[in-house]
């Protein structure tokens, strides 16, 4: 391993451990109760106690959040389809989708419980959806309107059918943003979820085991959750880092 | 002798919301099999209007693009483009940009033959030890000499280069002008060239086209009459700066006539 590499890997370790040590110190010099603020020491034994409810909650949490963001790959990719390719349907639908998304997902949490009343699974993948697809859409959108037309002429002027054009060109010129949307996406998505585990009582999730914590006044065990959550997320946003590298890994310039 | 490309009383507007914007009036010009045409005129005069009607990609509201004596109702298959911008795919080497075209146009080749194709080519402009590097890894003079080597690689009838050493340096751009006259050389092709360089057009091409500003017609045709491949100082000529001075002394015509200065200043 070159010391590139080990840096790579050392180094986030080193912040992460001086984060942590930084938060016990701070707790143990304001001399503060576990009941007002837990220490990083605190929450293994919260973890350690409760670590069937974790393993089962986050698994949840996971899905739910995962079919939701696929769910906005595939809405999101289509409507940023049609509107990066129809100028008529992009004027007729972006304030729509604008003013959708200015909602605060947190007033429609109820709105959804209310609709489809006991759904709980499929309320948590709507709002997962719902939060996460415009930045999907409008990356899409944005990738396709903004093709310089002399890529469309090279194959256009040699007969090539718009399918061509868009499968061979703009589909794969797009790739950078779309995966730049979904890095943003899979964080909203993950907050959709947790939002309705907390907000409606359904009692699954680490959304739940955060509010059951609350409810008991066990801090430590918050806290635990808070940190479950973190590092799922960074879980999610890595798997699509690795994707991108896959996908687009040719959008990624070395430093000269 | 027949013409590959014969452009008869072309007149074309576009519909814009301000109304119609005349591009084209009565353009005429033709390109016998083999032959270097080289447009030159005032900025925004429509040139590349024409490029896109030969193309296929746009037709005229009146008159006839011909090529080879069949009007041109739809793209052709047998057109290369090369632009000021080199439009490489990003996500592909320089060899599978090369390639691309050959997909459109002969999707049953087998691929080491289409490989062999650009690869030939490839050698051709110098670039042979790049076949695998992306495109963001070359030079712009490179990339340009790629873009050339996909525009011809599928053997098209007709080579349309819409000003392609314009964003280049002027070094780079002489070497990719002496590239041309080889090229042409072992690979006969018929090219239309788009170019505000006046010494481009002198030293590549058989025929100089004037077009007078906007809307623009044919205004002048200059003959340049010696054969190729062209040694780079043939430009220092006392032929060629007489050739050189018309051709100027017809763009102040074509600004003067068109009135676009007056309107910029």
């Amino acid at each position: 391993m070159t010391r590139r590499q080990l840096q790579k890997i050392v180094t986030p370790i080193i912040g992460i451990l001086v984060f942590l040590a930084l938060w016990e110190f701070w707790v143990w010099y304001m001399g503060w109760p576990t009941y007002k603020m837990a220490a990083p020491s605190d929450l293994w034994p919260a973890f350690w106690q409760y670590r069937e409810l974790f393993l089962v909650n986050a698994w949840q949490t996971l899905w739910r959040t995962v079919v939701g963001l696929g769910l906005a790959v595939v809405v999101g990719t289509i409507l940023g389809m049609i509107m990066g390719l129809s100028r008529v349907m992009n004027d007729g639908l972006y304030p729509l989708l604008v003013g959708f998304n200015a909602i605060p997902k947190a007033t429609v949490v109820p709105v959804v419980a209310l609709v489809f009343i006991g759904q709980h699974d499929f309320n948590t993948i709507l709002i997962a959806f719902m939060i996460s697809f415009f930045p999907i859409a409008v990356s899409v959108a944005i990738g396709l309107s903004t093709l310089e037309p002399e890529y469309r002429d090279i194959l256009r002027s040699l007969g090539a059918s718009r399918f061509t054009v868009f499968w061979k060109i703009a589909l794969p010129k797009t790739l950078p943003e779309f995966f730049g949307a979904l890095k943003v996406a899979v964080t909203l998505a993950f907050i959709g979820t947790n939002l309705v585990e907390i907000v409606t009582p359904h009692g699954r999730g680490l959304g739940s085991l955060f509010d059951s914590g609350r409810i008991a006044s066990n801090y430590p065990l918050m806290f635990a959750v808070l940190i479950a959550l973190a590092i799922l997320g960074i879980v999610l946003y890595y798997i699509v880092v690795a994707l991108e590298r896959i996908f687009a890994g040719w959008a990624d310039r070395q430093p000269t | 002798m027949t013409n590959l490309i014969e452009i008869r009383g072309v007149t074309h507007a576009y519909r814009t919301a301000a109304g119609e914007l005349p591009v084209l009036d009565d353009l005429s010009l033709a390109i016998p099999e083999g032959g270097f045409c080289a447009v030159v005129g005032p900025s925004g005069c429509g040139k590349s209007t024409l490029t896109r009607l030969i193309a296929g990609l746009m037709f005229p509201d009146r008159g006839e693009v011909l090529l080879q004596g069949e009007p041109v109702r739809s793209p052709r298959r047998n057109v290369g483009m090369a632009f000021q911008n080199p439009v490489l795919l990003e996500w592909r080497t320089i060899l599978q940009n090369v390639i691309l075209p050959l997909e459109i146009v002969a999707p049953r080749m087998p691929k080491a033959q289409r490989e062999e194709r650009a690869r030939s080519l490839l050698a051709m402009v110098g670039l042979e030890g790049f076949s695998d590097k992306r495109p963001s890894e070359l030079s712009g003079g490179m990339r340009q000499r790629a873009s050339l080597c996909r525009a011809l690689v599928h053997k098209p009838d007709i080579l349309i280069l819409d000003e392609p050493f314009g964003a280049l340096d002027a070094f780079t751009r002489e070497d990719l002008w002496q590239l041309m006259h080889q090229l042409r050389a072992e690979e006969p092709f018929t090219a239309l060239l788009i170019t505000h360089d006046l010494r481009e057009s002198v030293y590549l091409a058989d025929q100089v086209v004037v077009l007078s500003g906007r809307p623009a017609s044919t205004q002048h045709v200059l003959e340049i009459d010696m054969p190729g491949p062209r040694p780079i100082d043939m430009l220092y000529s006392a032929q060629s700066v007489q050739w050189l001075a018309e051709l100027r002394a017809q763009i102040e015509i074509a600004q003067g006539r068109s009135g676009t200065r007056k309107v910029m200043a």
